[in-house]
Protein backbone atom coordinates (compact mmCIF):
# COMPACT_ATOMS: atom_id res chain seq x y z
CA UNK A 1 0.00 0.00 0.00
CA UNK A 2 1.32 3.57 -0.88
CA UNK A 3 0.49 5.38 2.43
CA UNK A 4 2.27 8.33 1.40
CA UNK A 5 0.65 8.80 -2.14
CA UNK A 6 -3.13 8.19 -0.68
CA UNK A 7 -1.69 10.70 1.90
CA UNK A 8 -1.03 12.93 -0.52
CA UNK A 9 -4.36 13.15 -2.59
CA UNK A 10 -6.25 13.01 0.48
CA UNK A 11 -4.69 16.28 1.73
CA UNK A 12 -4.04 17.82 -1.50
CA UNK A 13 -8.33 17.82 -2.08
CA UNK A 14 -8.74 18.53 1.36
CA UNK A 15 -6.33 21.53 0.91
CA UNK A 16 -8.29 22.55 -1.72
CA UNK A 17 -11.33 23.01 0.97
CA UNK A 18 -9.14 24.84 3.15
CA UNK A 19 -8.30 27.47 -0.24
CA UNK A 20 -12.18 27.46 -0.48
CA UNK A 21 -13.60 27.63 2.96
CA UNK A 22 -16.37 30.25 2.15
CA UNK A 23 -17.40 28.64 -0.75
CA UNK A 24 -17.15 24.84 1.38
CA UNK A 25 -18.81 25.83 5.23
CA UNK A 26 -20.13 29.21 4.85
CA UNK A 27 -22.27 28.49 2.10
CA UNK A 28 -23.78 25.17 3.20
CA UNK A 29 -24.16 27.08 6.63
CA UNK A 30 -26.11 29.93 5.42
CA UNK A 31 -28.32 28.41 2.95
CA UNK A 32 -29.05 25.65 6.12
CA UNK A 33 -29.94 28.72 8.17
CA UNK A 34 -32.14 30.00 4.86
CA UNK A 35 -34.26 27.11 5.07
CA UNK A 36 -34.85 27.36 8.79
CA UNK A 37 -35.74 30.36 8.41
CA UNK A 38 -38.38 30.13 5.78
CA UNK A 39 -39.44 26.44 5.84
CA UNK A 40 -38.66 26.24 9.72
CA UNK A 41 -40.23 29.43 10.97
CA UNK A 42 -41.70 31.48 8.40
CA UNK A 43 -44.48 28.49 6.93
CA UNK A 44 -43.30 25.59 9.52
CA UNK A 45 -45.22 27.94 12.19
CA UNK A 46 -47.94 27.44 10.31
CA UNK A 47 -48.01 23.60 9.59
CA UNK A 48 -49.08 21.38 11.97
CA UNK A 49 -46.73 18.63 13.72
CA UNK A 50 -45.79 15.71 11.89
CA UNK A 51 -46.06 12.36 13.77
CA UNK A 52 -45.94 14.64 17.01
CA UNK A 53 -42.40 16.60 15.65
CA UNK A 54 -42.56 19.87 15.08
CA UNK A 55 -42.06 21.03 11.56
CA UNK A 56 -38.70 22.64 12.26
CA UNK A 57 -36.99 19.72 13.44
CA UNK A 58 -38.90 17.19 11.10
CA UNK A 59 -36.29 18.85 8.61
CA UNK A 60 -33.76 18.53 10.06
CA UNK A 61 -32.68 15.13 8.92
CA UNK A 62 -33.94 15.94 5.35
CA UNK A 63 -32.11 19.08 5.07
CA UNK A 64 -28.79 17.29 6.26
CA UNK A 65 -29.26 14.57 3.56
CA UNK A 66 -29.84 17.32 0.69
CA UNK A 67 -26.75 18.66 1.50
CA UNK A 68 -24.42 15.92 1.81
CA UNK A 69 -26.24 14.32 -1.52
CA UNK A 70 -25.71 17.19 -3.24
CA UNK A 71 -21.45 18.23 -1.24
CA UNK A 72 -20.49 14.78 -1.88
CA UNK A 73 -21.45 14.22 -5.77
CA UNK A 74 -19.62 18.06 -6.28
CA UNK A 75 -17.18 17.23 -4.01
CA UNK A 76 -16.02 14.38 -5.31
CA UNK A 77 -17.36 14.55 -8.94
CA UNK A 78 -14.89 17.54 -9.21
CA UNK A 79 -12.33 16.09 -7.34
CA UNK A 80 -11.61 14.00 -10.38
CA UNK A 81 -12.93 16.08 -13.13
CA UNK A 82 -10.25 19.09 -12.10
CA UNK A 83 -6.87 17.28 -12.65
CA UNK A 84 -8.69 15.86 -16.36
CA UNK A 85 -9.50 19.48 -16.84
CA UNK A 86 -5.70 20.95 -16.34
CA UNK A 87 -3.99 17.58 -17.64
CA UNK A 88 -2.55 17.12 -13.89
CA UNK A 89 -4.24 13.93 -13.61
CA UNK A 90 -1.06 12.39 -15.67
CA UNK A 91 1.47 12.01 -12.63
CA UNK A 92 -1.21 10.52 -10.62
CA UNK A 93 -1.58 8.18 -13.14
CA UNK A 94 2.14 7.60 -13.71
CA UNK A 95 2.83 7.25 -9.63
CA UNK A 96 3.00 4.02 -8.12
CA UNK A 97 -0.57 3.94 -7.36
CA UNK A 98 -3.32 1.86 -7.09
CA UNK A 99 -6.40 2.52 -8.87
CA UNK A 100 -8.20 1.48 -4.64
CA UNK A 101 -5.66 4.13 -3.48
CA UNK A 102 -6.34 6.70 -6.34
CA UNK A 103 -10.49 6.53 -5.24
CA UNK A 104 -9.45 6.14 -1.55
CA UNK A 105 -7.93 9.20 -2.19
CA UNK A 106 -10.59 11.35 -3.68
CA UNK A 107 -13.33 9.83 -2.58
CA UNK A 108 -12.03 9.57 1.45
CA UNK A 109 -11.27 13.99 0.82
CA UNK A 110 -14.95 14.19 -0.62
CA UNK A 111 -16.61 12.23 2.02
CA UNK A 112 -14.77 13.95 4.67
CA UNK A 113 -15.76 17.51 3.12
CA UNK A 114 -19.06 16.34 3.13
CA UNK A 115 -18.98 15.04 6.98
CA UNK A 116 -18.15 18.15 8.04
CA UNK A 117 -20.73 19.71 6.44
CA UNK A 118 -23.13 17.67 7.86
CA UNK A 119 -21.89 18.62 10.98
CA UNK A 120 -21.78 22.15 10.28
CA UNK A 121 -25.25 21.85 9.75
CA UNK A 122 -26.40 19.87 12.86
CA UNK A 123 -24.75 22.53 15.01
CA UNK A 124 -26.72 25.07 12.62
CA UNK A 125 -29.71 23.35 13.37
CA UNK A 126 -29.80 23.57 17.03
CA UNK A 127 -29.46 27.23 16.93
CA UNK A 128 -33.13 27.15 15.74
CA UNK A 129 -34.73 23.76 16.48
CA UNK A 130 -35.09 21.69 19.95
CA UNK A 131 -32.50 18.96 18.60
CA UNK A 132 -33.05 15.22 19.87
CA UNK A 133 -30.98 12.33 18.82
CA UNK A 134 -32.50 9.15 19.61
CA UNK A 135 -29.57 6.83 18.09
CA UNK A 136 -26.48 9.16 17.80
CA UNK A 137 -24.76 5.98 16.70
CA UNK A 138 -27.03 5.25 13.76
CA UNK A 139 -27.19 8.76 12.79
CA UNK A 140 -23.36 8.94 12.28
CA UNK A 141 -23.47 5.44 10.75
CA UNK A 142 -25.85 7.06 8.01
CA UNK A 143 -23.97 10.04 7.64
CA UNK A 144 -20.66 8.54 6.59
CA UNK A 145 -22.67 5.67 4.99
CA UNK A 146 -24.10 8.44 2.58
CA UNK A 147 -21.15 10.67 1.97
CA UNK A 148 -18.79 7.60 1.24
CA UNK A 149 -21.46 6.51 -1.02
CA UNK A 150 -22.69 9.63 -2.56
CA UNK A 151 -18.61 10.59 -3.17
CA UNK A 152 -18.38 6.93 -5.00
CA UNK A 153 -21.35 8.33 -7.47
CA UNK A 154 -19.68 11.87 -7.64
CA UNK A 155 -16.59 10.11 -8.75
CA UNK A 156 -18.30 7.89 -11.38
CA UNK A 157 -19.80 11.43 -12.52
CA UNK A 158 -16.35 13.31 -12.95
CA UNK A 159 -14.78 10.23 -14.34
CA UNK A 160 -17.55 10.00 -17.03
CA UNK A 161 -17.93 13.97 -17.35
CA UNK A 162 -15.63 15.53 -20.39
CA UNK A 163 -16.63 19.11 -19.88
CA UNK A 164 -18.17 21.46 -17.35
CA UNK A 165 -21.73 21.08 -18.72
CA UNK A 166 -22.22 17.09 -17.97
CA UNK A 167 -20.74 17.85 -14.63
CA UNK A 168 -23.82 19.04 -13.44
CA UNK A 169 -26.22 17.56 -15.59
CA UNK A 170 -26.56 14.90 -13.04
CA UNK A 171 -26.98 16.41 -9.84
CA UNK A 172 -29.15 19.64 -11.49
CA UNK A 173 -31.78 16.85 -13.62
CA UNK A 174 -31.67 14.11 -11.39
CA UNK A 175 -30.08 14.08 -7.82
CA UNK A 176 -31.53 17.14 -6.82
CA UNK A 177 -35.33 16.09 -7.93
CA UNK A 178 -34.85 13.16 -6.32
CA UNK A 179 -33.91 14.78 -3.28
CA UNK A 180 -36.60 17.29 -3.03
CA UNK A 181 -39.24 14.61 -4.22
CA UNK A 182 -37.55 12.24 -1.48
CA UNK A 183 -39.51 13.09 1.48
CA UNK A 184 -36.88 15.43 2.72
CA UNK A 185 -39.26 18.31 3.81
CA UNK A 186 -42.07 16.05 4.20
CA UNK A 187 -43.54 12.42 5.11
CA UNK A 188 -44.80 10.71 2.10
CA UNK A 189 -47.67 10.03 4.07
CA UNK A 190 -49.17 13.56 3.36
CA UNK A 191 -49.30 12.23 -0.02
CA UNK A 192 -52.02 10.59 -2.27
CA UNK A 193 -51.64 6.53 -2.38
CA UNK A 194 -50.91 6.60 -5.82
CA UNK A 195 -47.04 9.18 -5.26
CA UNK A 196 -46.87 7.71 -2.22
CA UNK A 197 -46.32 4.22 -4.26
CA UNK A 198 -44.24 6.43 -7.09
CA UNK A 199 -42.35 7.56 -4.05
CA UNK A 200 -41.20 4.31 -3.02
CA UNK A 201 -39.14 3.90 -6.20
CA UNK A 202 -36.93 7.01 -5.03
CA UNK A 203 -33.66 6.13 -3.79
CA UNK A 204 -33.44 9.01 -1.66
CA UNK A 205 -36.69 8.28 0.27
CA UNK A 206 -34.86 5.24 1.73
CA UNK A 207 -31.92 7.06 3.08
CA UNK A 208 -33.77 9.83 3.98
CA UNK A 209 -36.43 7.76 6.14
CA UNK A 210 -33.53 5.42 7.83
CA UNK A 211 -31.69 8.82 8.26
CA UNK A 212 -35.23 10.01 10.14
CA UNK A 213 -35.40 7.34 12.19
CA UNK A 214 -31.90 7.91 13.93
CA UNK A 215 -33.43 10.98 14.92
CA UNK A 216 -36.34 10.55 15.85
CA UNK A 217 -37.78 6.84 15.40
CA UNK A 218 -40.00 7.51 12.91
CA UNK A 219 -39.97 6.70 9.50
CA UNK A 220 -41.88 5.91 6.01
CA UNK A 221 -40.00 2.76 5.16
CA UNK A 222 -38.41 0.22 7.64
CA UNK A 223 -34.76 1.31 8.89
CA UNK A 224 -33.40 -2.25 7.22
CA UNK A 225 -34.99 -1.42 4.03
CA UNK A 226 -33.06 1.78 4.60
CA UNK A 227 -29.58 0.30 5.07
CA UNK A 228 -30.21 -1.98 2.49
CA UNK A 229 -30.97 0.49 0.05
CA UNK A 230 -27.76 2.65 0.41
CA UNK A 231 -25.52 -0.78 0.95
CA UNK A 232 -27.05 -2.01 -2.29
CA UNK A 233 -26.23 1.88 -3.85
CA UNK A 234 -22.79 1.84 -2.60
CA UNK A 235 -21.80 -1.79 -3.97
CA UNK A 236 -23.05 -0.81 -7.15
CA UNK A 237 -20.79 2.25 -7.45
CA UNK A 238 -18.32 -0.16 -6.49
CA UNK A 239 -18.43 -2.41 -9.10
CA UNK A 240 -19.09 0.47 -11.46
CA UNK A 241 -15.76 1.87 -10.58
CA UNK A 242 -13.68 -1.02 -10.71
CA UNK A 243 -14.57 -1.64 -13.98
CA UNK A 244 -14.19 1.44 -15.25
CA UNK A 245 -11.23 3.26 -14.01
CA UNK A 246 -9.34 0.29 -12.99
CA UNK A 247 -9.43 -0.14 -16.77
CA UNK A 248 -8.64 3.69 -17.89
CA UNK A 249 -12.46 4.40 -18.54
CA UNK A 250 -12.12 7.87 -20.53
CA UNK A 251 -8.32 8.68 -18.65
CA UNK A 252 -6.42 6.11 -20.19
CA UNK A 253 -6.97 5.96 -23.62
CA UNK B 1 26.05 -0.53 -19.67
CA UNK B 2 22.96 -2.34 -18.68
CA UNK B 3 19.83 -1.98 -20.11
CA UNK B 4 17.59 -0.24 -17.81
CA UNK B 5 14.14 -0.05 -20.31
CA UNK B 6 13.39 -2.83 -22.73
CA UNK B 7 10.37 -2.27 -24.72
CA UNK B 8 9.66 -4.86 -26.76
CA UNK B 9 7.19 -5.02 -29.87
CA UNK B 10 4.64 -2.24 -28.27
CA UNK B 11 1.53 -1.50 -30.16
CA UNK B 12 -0.71 1.13 -29.45
CA UNK B 13 -4.05 2.11 -30.97
CA UNK B 14 -6.42 4.79 -30.32
CA UNK B 15 -9.94 4.68 -30.18
CA UNK B 16 -10.24 6.25 -33.77
CA UNK B 17 -8.01 3.13 -34.97
CA UNK B 18 -4.65 5.21 -35.37
CA UNK B 19 -2.01 3.13 -34.78
CA UNK B 20 0.23 5.10 -32.78
CA UNK B 21 2.81 2.82 -32.14
CA UNK B 22 3.07 -0.03 -34.73
CA UNK B 23 5.07 -3.52 -32.51
CA UNK B 24 7.68 -0.81 -31.42
CA UNK B 25 11.08 -2.41 -30.09
CA UNK B 26 13.60 -0.44 -28.08
CA UNK B 27 16.34 -0.66 -25.10
CA UNK B 28 17.66 2.27 -22.76
CA UNK B 29 20.94 1.95 -21.43
CA UNK B 30 21.74 2.94 -17.78
CA UNK B 31 22.70 6.37 -17.12
CA UNK B 32 22.78 7.47 -21.11
CA UNK B 33 21.29 10.16 -22.95
CA UNK B 34 18.51 9.14 -25.31
CA UNK B 35 17.12 11.49 -27.49
CA UNK B 36 13.84 10.44 -29.74
CA UNK B 37 13.74 12.63 -32.25
CA UNK B 38 10.94 12.28 -34.97
CA UNK B 39 8.19 14.88 -36.72
CA UNK B 40 4.94 15.66 -35.30
CA UNK B 41 2.58 12.54 -34.86
CA UNK B 42 5.22 10.18 -34.87
CA UNK B 43 4.59 8.60 -31.91
CA UNK B 44 6.80 10.08 -29.40
CA UNK B 45 5.14 11.23 -26.78
CA UNK B 46 2.60 8.33 -26.97
CA UNK B 47 5.16 5.99 -26.34
CA UNK B 48 6.75 8.03 -23.36
CA UNK B 49 3.15 8.27 -21.91
CA UNK B 50 2.54 4.30 -22.72
CA UNK B 51 5.77 3.78 -20.35
CA UNK B 52 4.95 5.87 -17.74
CA UNK B 53 1.46 4.54 -17.50
CA UNK B 54 -0.62 7.39 -18.61
CA UNK B 55 -1.81 5.48 -21.68
CA UNK B 56 -3.45 1.97 -21.82
CA UNK B 57 -1.50 -0.14 -24.80
CA UNK B 58 -2.94 -3.27 -26.82
CA UNK B 59 0.35 -5.50 -27.00
CA UNK B 60 3.69 -5.74 -26.07
CA UNK B 61 5.69 -5.44 -22.67
CA UNK B 62 7.89 -3.21 -21.59
CA UNK B 63 10.21 -3.80 -18.22
CA UNK B 64 11.45 -0.82 -16.24
CA UNK B 65 14.94 -2.25 -13.93
CA UNK B 66 13.54 -5.27 -14.85
CA UNK B 67 10.52 -4.82 -13.45
CA UNK B 68 7.29 -5.44 -15.82
CA UNK B 69 4.92 -2.29 -15.99
CA UNK B 70 1.91 -3.92 -15.50
CA UNK B 71 2.42 -6.58 -13.28
CA UNK B 72 5.69 -4.65 -11.30
CA UNK B 73 3.80 -1.05 -11.49
CA UNK B 74 4.63 0.16 -8.64
CA UNK B 75 8.47 -0.97 -8.30
CA UNK B 76 8.69 0.26 -12.38
CA UNK B 77 6.66 3.60 -11.80
CA UNK B 78 8.62 4.05 -8.60
CA UNK B 79 11.81 5.14 -10.11
CA UNK B 80 10.37 7.10 -13.38
CA UNK B 81 10.26 10.41 -13.58
CA UNK B 82 8.03 12.49 -16.22
CA UNK B 83 7.76 16.24 -17.48
CA UNK B 84 5.25 16.39 -19.87
CA UNK B 85 4.95 18.70 -23.25
CA UNK B 86 2.19 20.93 -21.56
CA UNK B 87 2.47 23.44 -18.80
CA UNK B 88 0.20 21.54 -17.12
CA UNK B 89 0.01 22.58 -13.47
CA UNK B 90 -2.67 23.20 -10.76
CA UNK B 91 -2.64 26.96 -10.53
CA UNK B 92 -3.45 27.90 -7.25
CA UNK B 93 -1.19 25.91 -5.50
CA UNK B 94 2.56 26.85 -4.43
CA UNK B 95 5.73 25.67 -5.83
CA UNK B 96 6.70 24.69 -2.64
CA UNK B 97 3.41 22.40 -1.95
CA UNK B 98 3.04 21.53 -5.63
CA UNK B 99 6.49 19.73 -5.33
CA UNK B 100 6.18 18.27 -2.16
CA UNK B 101 2.91 17.05 -3.19
CA UNK B 102 4.88 15.29 -6.04
CA UNK B 103 7.07 13.53 -4.08
CA UNK B 104 4.38 11.89 -2.08
CA UNK B 105 2.27 10.50 -4.86
CA UNK B 106 5.63 8.17 -5.53
CA UNK B 107 5.36 7.09 -1.95
CA UNK B 108 8.56 8.60 -0.90
CA UNK B 109 8.86 10.30 3.14
CA UNK B 110 8.73 14.01 3.02
CA UNK B 111 12.11 15.45 2.79
CA UNK B 112 12.33 19.35 3.07
CA UNK B 113 16.38 19.59 2.68
CA UNK B 114 16.40 17.75 -0.54
CA UNK B 115 13.54 19.35 -1.58
CA UNK B 116 15.19 22.62 -0.50
CA UNK B 117 18.60 21.63 -2.51
CA UNK B 118 15.82 20.43 -5.69
CA UNK B 119 14.39 23.94 -5.70
CA UNK B 120 17.79 25.83 -5.63
CA UNK B 121 19.56 24.13 -8.17
CA UNK B 122 16.83 24.81 -10.64
CA UNK B 123 16.93 28.52 -9.53
CA UNK B 124 13.18 28.36 -8.28
CA UNK B 125 14.12 28.91 -4.13
CA UNK B 126 13.58 32.64 -4.01
CA UNK B 127 10.16 31.79 -5.52
CA UNK B 128 9.02 28.83 -3.52
CA UNK B 129 5.76 30.39 -2.03
CA UNK B 130 4.77 32.09 -5.00
CA UNK B 131 1.72 30.11 -7.04
CA UNK B 132 2.16 28.49 -10.10
CA UNK B 133 -0.25 30.65 -12.05
CA UNK B 134 1.84 33.86 -11.24
CA UNK B 135 5.10 31.97 -13.02
CA UNK B 136 6.38 32.79 -16.54
CA UNK B 137 6.30 29.98 -18.82
CA UNK B 138 10.08 29.35 -18.49
CA UNK B 139 9.86 29.04 -14.68
CA UNK B 140 6.90 26.69 -14.90
CA UNK B 141 9.02 24.06 -16.95
CA UNK B 142 11.57 24.30 -14.35
CA UNK B 143 8.90 23.69 -11.77
CA UNK B 144 7.67 20.43 -13.90
CA UNK B 145 11.26 19.15 -13.73
CA UNK B 146 11.55 19.67 -9.84
CA UNK B 147 8.10 17.39 -9.68
CA UNK B 148 9.28 15.06 -11.86
CA UNK B 149 12.54 14.72 -9.96
CA UNK B 150 10.88 15.26 -6.15
CA UNK B 151 11.33 11.43 -5.67
CA UNK B 152 15.03 10.92 -6.63
CA UNK B 153 14.04 8.62 -9.97
CA UNK B 154 16.50 6.83 -11.82
CA UNK B 155 14.89 7.67 -15.24
CA UNK B 156 13.61 10.77 -16.32
CA UNK B 157 11.65 10.72 -19.34
CA UNK B 158 11.44 15.06 -21.10
CA UNK B 159 8.50 15.57 -23.50
CA UNK B 160 10.07 18.28 -25.82
CA UNK B 161 11.75 20.13 -22.57
CA UNK B 162 13.01 23.07 -24.87
CA UNK B 163 9.61 23.53 -26.94
CA UNK B 164 8.70 27.12 -26.71
CA UNK B 165 11.70 28.52 -24.56
CA UNK B 166 13.93 31.01 -25.35
CA UNK B 167 17.28 30.66 -25.78
CA UNK B 168 19.08 31.19 -22.63
CA UNK B 169 16.42 28.99 -20.81
CA UNK B 170 17.23 26.32 -23.43
CA UNK B 171 20.87 26.07 -22.71
CA UNK B 172 20.46 26.58 -18.83
CA UNK B 173 18.18 23.36 -19.42
CA UNK B 174 20.91 21.47 -21.61
CA UNK B 175 23.17 22.04 -18.04
CA UNK B 176 20.53 20.83 -16.19
CA UNK B 177 20.21 17.79 -18.31
CA UNK B 178 24.02 17.31 -18.21
CA UNK B 179 24.20 17.70 -14.43
CA UNK B 180 21.72 15.04 -13.99
CA UNK B 181 23.21 12.61 -16.62
CA UNK B 182 26.31 13.13 -14.34
CA UNK B 183 24.49 11.98 -10.69
CA UNK B 184 23.54 8.61 -12.68
CA UNK B 185 19.89 10.01 -13.75
CA UNK B 186 19.19 7.98 -17.31
CA UNK B 187 17.46 10.62 -19.35
CA UNK B 188 15.06 10.31 -22.21
CA UNK B 189 14.38 12.85 -24.45
CA UNK B 190 11.74 13.62 -26.97
CA UNK B 191 12.74 16.69 -29.39
CA UNK B 192 12.13 18.43 -32.53
CA UNK B 193 15.10 20.51 -32.68
CA UNK B 194 18.16 18.17 -33.91
CA UNK B 195 20.38 20.43 -32.22
CA UNK B 196 19.68 19.87 -28.91
CA UNK B 197 19.90 15.95 -30.18
CA UNK B 198 23.61 17.02 -31.32
CA UNK B 199 24.52 19.06 -28.11
CA UNK B 200 23.12 16.68 -25.18
CA UNK B 201 22.80 13.11 -26.43
CA UNK B 202 24.50 10.14 -26.12
CA UNK B 203 22.24 7.74 -28.81
CA UNK B 204 19.62 8.81 -31.28
CA UNK B 205 16.81 7.11 -32.03
CA UNK B 206 14.65 7.98 -35.11
CA UNK B 207 10.49 7.29 -34.82
CA UNK B 208 8.18 7.81 -37.85
CA UNK B 209 4.92 6.20 -37.73
CA UNK B 210 4.88 4.43 -34.65
CA UNK B 211 7.44 2.43 -35.79
CA UNK B 212 11.60 3.49 -34.65
CA UNK B 213 13.35 3.68 -38.20
CA UNK B 214 17.11 3.68 -36.69
CA UNK B 215 19.28 3.51 -33.26
CA UNK B 216 22.43 4.31 -32.97
CA UNK B 217 24.98 6.47 -30.80
CA UNK B 218 25.08 10.14 -32.09
CA UNK B 219 28.64 9.93 -33.19
CA UNK B 220 28.59 6.74 -35.61
CA UNK B 221 25.14 8.04 -36.59
CA UNK B 222 26.70 11.13 -37.95
CA UNK B 223 29.90 9.37 -39.60
CA UNK B 224 27.63 6.22 -40.91
CA UNK B 225 24.88 7.64 -42.52
CA UNK B 226 26.24 11.56 -43.29
CA UNK B 227 26.98 12.89 -46.14
CA UNK B 228 30.16 15.33 -46.75
CA UNK B 229 30.27 17.48 -48.11
CA UNK B 230 33.85 19.22 -50.01
CA UNK B 231 34.26 22.84 -50.57
CA UNK B 232 37.12 23.27 -53.38
CA UNK B 233 37.90 26.61 -53.38
CA UNK B 234 39.99 28.43 -56.91
CA UNK B 235 42.97 30.56 -57.23
CA UNK B 236 41.18 32.50 -59.90
CA UNK B 237 37.04 33.07 -60.57
CA UNK B 238 35.86 31.06 -63.84
CA UNK B 239 32.40 31.97 -65.58
CA UNK B 240 31.06 28.74 -65.53
CA UNK B 241 31.67 24.87 -64.75
CA UNK B 242 33.75 23.07 -67.40
CA UNK B 243 31.51 20.79 -69.11
CA UNK B 244 33.92 17.93 -68.13
CA UNK B 245 32.74 18.50 -64.64
CA UNK B 246 29.16 18.45 -64.93
CA UNK B 247 28.91 14.88 -64.30
CA UNK B 248 29.94 15.58 -60.62
CA UNK B 249 26.87 17.87 -60.34
CA UNK B 250 29.24 20.34 -58.69
CA UNK B 251 27.59 23.67 -57.47
CA UNK B 252 29.09 26.90 -57.70
CA UNK B 253 29.04 29.94 -55.69
CA UNK B 254 27.37 33.40 -56.65
CA UNK B 255 31.61 34.89 -56.68
CA UNK B 256 31.97 31.97 -58.97
CA UNK B 257 35.09 31.04 -56.88
CA UNK B 258 33.73 27.87 -54.96
CA UNK B 259 32.91 24.22 -56.10
CA UNK B 260 31.08 22.47 -53.99
CA UNK B 261 30.58 18.72 -54.63
CA UNK B 262 28.71 16.20 -52.07
CA UNK B 263 29.63 13.34 -51.78
CA UNK B 264 28.61 9.98 -49.69
CA UNK B 265 30.76 8.83 -47.01
CA UNK B 266 29.17 5.12 -46.98
CA UNK B 267 29.94 4.18 -50.66
CA UNK B 268 33.08 2.88 -52.15
CA UNK B 269 33.97 5.28 -54.56
CA UNK B 270 33.41 9.12 -53.08
CA UNK B 271 35.09 10.22 -56.98
CA UNK B 272 36.96 12.76 -55.29
CA UNK B 273 40.00 11.69 -57.00
CA UNK B 274 38.26 11.27 -60.39
CA UNK B 275 36.90 14.97 -59.59
CA UNK B 276 40.18 16.26 -58.66
CA UNK B 277 41.95 14.40 -61.61
CA UNK B 278 39.27 16.42 -63.93
CA UNK B 279 39.87 19.76 -62.14
CA UNK B 280 43.66 19.12 -63.48
CA UNK B 281 43.45 18.53 -66.62
CA UNK B 282 40.77 21.53 -67.24
CA UNK B 283 43.78 23.85 -65.84
CA UNK B 284 41.92 25.36 -63.18
CA UNK B 285 44.51 26.29 -60.15
CA UNK B 286 43.38 25.29 -56.46
CA UNK B 287 43.91 27.71 -53.41
CA UNK B 288 41.93 25.59 -51.00
CA UNK B 289 40.21 22.41 -49.70
CA UNK B 290 37.83 21.92 -47.03
CA UNK B 291 35.55 19.35 -45.82
CA UNK B 292 32.20 19.48 -43.56
CA UNK B 293 30.21 16.70 -41.49
CA UNK B 294 26.71 16.52 -42.81
CA UNK B 295 24.28 17.83 -39.88
CA UNK B 296 22.11 15.13 -37.97
CA UNK B 297 19.32 17.24 -39.10
CA UNK B 298 20.06 16.18 -43.11
CA UNK B 299 19.88 12.63 -41.46
CA UNK B 300 16.74 12.74 -39.49
CA UNK B 301 15.10 14.61 -42.77
CA UNK B 302 16.74 11.74 -44.71
CA UNK B 303 15.48 8.76 -42.82
CA UNK B 304 11.64 10.08 -42.16
CA UNK B 305 11.56 10.93 -45.99
CA UNK B 306 12.66 7.39 -46.65
CA UNK B 307 10.55 5.67 -44.33
CA UNK B 308 7.21 8.05 -45.86
CA UNK B 309 8.31 6.49 -49.47
CA UNK B 310 8.12 2.93 -47.91
CA UNK B 311 5.04 3.23 -46.18
CA UNK B 312 3.72 4.97 -49.86
CA UNK B 313 5.00 1.68 -51.75
CA UNK B 314 3.63 -0.68 -49.00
Amino acid sequence: MNWYGLRAIYLHEMDRMRRTLFQSLISPFISTSLYFVVFGSAIGSRITEIEGISYGSFIVPGMIMLTILTQSISNASFGIFFPKFTNTVYEILAAPLSSFEIILGFVGAAATKSLIIGIVIICTAGFFVDLHIEHPFVMIFFLILTCVTFALFGFIIGMWADNFEKLQLIPILIITPLVFLGGSFYSINMLPEFWQKISLLNPVLYLVSGFRWSFYEIADVSIFTSLFTILFFLLSCVIIISYTFAKGYKIKN
Amino acid sequence: MREILKINNLTKIYKNKLKALDHLTLNILEGEIFALLGPNGAGKSTLINTICGILNFDQGNITVNKFDIMKNYRQARSIIGIVPQELNLEAFETIWDNVNYSRGLYGKSPNYEYIEKLLKDLSLWEKKDNKLRELSGGMKRRVLIAKALSHEPKILFLDEPTASVDVELRKDMWEVIKRLKNKGVTIILTTHYIDEAEEIADRVGIINNGKIILVDEKESLIKKLGQKILKIELAKPIKEIPKKLTSFNLKINTEKDTLTYIYDTKGRNTGITSLLSEIKSEGLQLKDLSTEQSSLESIFLNLVKESENELVRS
